[in-house]
């Protein structure tokens, strides 16, 4: 198990890295599905009838101020250990990201495009579907990719909770010893660079053609993600 | 579940209760003890409060100095803007315990150590914003300031900088509520505040201290923010309608 470096470790145990990893992911993919499940028709609703602001943002802001840990923290007392008590936790950290982008991004979509298309004739959830959507694209999964990401670096704490992951190499040291505890955190750190990244692709590819160029824009989505949360309750 | 911790030899004393002469809510671990908590505010709860405010005005404060100096030079130095930004965007996205793991390796386990990881997470946005701000000052404004005579300096120092005070004060308010958050995870290298009492309670597997210590860093974050959002609109009154039009 103990290797001298951590590039020795790595190799040496392949296996427990591979099964390790799915286990991170397995957990960030369903709390991130979760969120996106709750906060995406919640916050496109929200957007497409231009309400609910003071909600949406403020929600947003405190999602941001949770201290991850203490939320995995008060999850323990409550719910006890186990995958449910993080997967809860890194919910609740990953929706309010979600849900800001998603109304602001629809919400705010050019009214005039949103006017013709009601012009044309099309009925509210036809212009959400084919108008609001697509030209909120952009900013949507941006959130969704700040979130993963988000999710993917929280979920380290996990191991805390007994909720598995990459986090239980790294906080073990007597068993991996420093070179582990070393090729653990390197290996989470590449994990999260390359979650990313795959994301970025995607979110280029998913981007309606015409606004490609906005999608290269919203890479500096903490800051997207900075303008949506520095606005104050009512807008 | 093998849970290793590195605390500090010296950081704070036993926090776990006394189950002898205890209550019968302690006794039977429920989910929250009020005077438990109540009975051990003073003892435990407020030293680590403290000093988790400590860590993070100690690390907010470096993190603006480098951070406010970085973004005045990019404004002057177009160049610097882009090397800066993906350096921080660099070592913001690394995940936290990795951080604070590898800096180990360098530094040990001290606060110091702490200092560093939390101070390089408040850079991107610190830097960001304050860059951001300083980049929409209207170019008329600056223009008028030369036109009344202001030097370069008097201009960035009683024009542009106080225009870019709301865009600032954002990052701020960001930066510190990631900061109150990230500390709690320092605390597993041995910087104290409110994260130990949560690790604490993740060896004695105390539910009380979770709870407390959980809830105590929420509401920590929370008022920072409400406050820093005062602290905002009282500095900067003419920024209220605008940011409010969005």
């Amino acid at each position: 198990m103990r290797s001298s470096d951590p590039l020795t470790f790595f190799f040496n145990n392949l296996s427990l890295f591979e099964s390790k990893v799915i286990a991170h992911l397995e957990l960030s993919f369903a709390a991130v599905g979760v969120a996106i499940l709750i906060a995406i028709p919640l916050g496109a609703w929200l957007g497409h009838i231009h309400r609910g602001s003071f909600l949406a943002i403020s929600v947003s802001n405190i999602g941001r101020a949770l201290p991850s840990l203490a939320v995995i923290a008060i999850g323990i007392g409550i719910l006890g250990i186990g995958f449910l008590n993080t997967m809860v936790a890194l919910v609740i950290l990953a929706g309010p990201v979600i849900l800001t982008n998603i109304y602001v991004a629809v919400a705010e979509v050019d009214p005039d495009a949103v006017q013709a298309a009601r012009a044309m004739g099309m009925t509210p959830l036809v212009v959400l579907w084919r108008v609001e959507l697509p030209l909120a694209m952009p900013l949507i999964f941006a959130g969704v990719r700040t979130a993963t990401v988000y999710v993917v670096a929280t979920a380290t704490l996990a191991t805390f909770a007994g909720g598995g992951g990459l986090g239980d190499i790294i906080v073990n040291e007597p068993t991996y010893g420093t070179a582990g505890v070393i090729a653990g955190s390197l290996m989470i750190t590449v994990l999260a660079f390359a979650v990313d990244g795959l994301l970025a692709i995607v979110q280029n590819r998913i981007t309606p053609y015409p606004l490609r160029k906005q999608g290269r824009q919203a890479k500096v989505e903490p800051l997207a993600n900075a303008a949506a949360w520095q606005a104050p309750g009512n807008r | 579940m093998t849970v290793a911790l590195h605390l500090a030899p010296a950081a704070g004393g036993p926090v776990i209760p006394n189950f002898g002469g205890a209550s019968n809510c302690v006794v039977q671990n429920h989910q929250f003890c009020m005077s438990w908590f109540t009975h051990n505010f003073n003892s435990v709860f407020k030293p680590a409060l403290i000093q988790h405010i400590e860590l993070t005005a100690i690390a907010v404060g470096c993190g603006m100095a480098i951070a406010f100096a970085a973004a005045i030079f990019a404004y002057k130095q177009s160049w610097f803007g882009t090397p800066f930004s993906l350096l921080s965007a660099f070592l913001y996205t690394i995940p936290s315990l990795a951080l604070f793991e590898l800096l180990v390796q360098v530094t040990g386990i001290n606060r110091f150590t702490a200092e560093i990881g939390l101070v390089s997470y408040t850079l991107l946005i610190l830097f960001r914003n304050t860059l951001t701000g300083l980049q929409g000052v209207p170019p008329a404004v600056i223009e008028a300031s030369r036109a009344m005579g202001y030097t370069p300096r008097q201009t960035l120092f009683r024009v542009e900088i106080p225009l870019a005070t709301p865009a600032i004060m954002a990052g701020v308010r960001i930066a510190t509520v990631t900061t109150i958050s990230l500390a709690t995870v320092a605390a597993y290298i041995g910087a104290g505040g409110l994260g130990k009492l949560i690790f604490d309670a993740i060896q004695s597997g105390f539910k009380t201290e979770f709870v407390a210590a959980g809830a105590m860093a929420i509401a920590l974050a929370i008022i920072a923010d409400i406050l820093l959002v005062l602290i905002q609109r009282a500095i900067t009154p003419w920024s209220r309608h605008r940011v409010q039009t969005f």
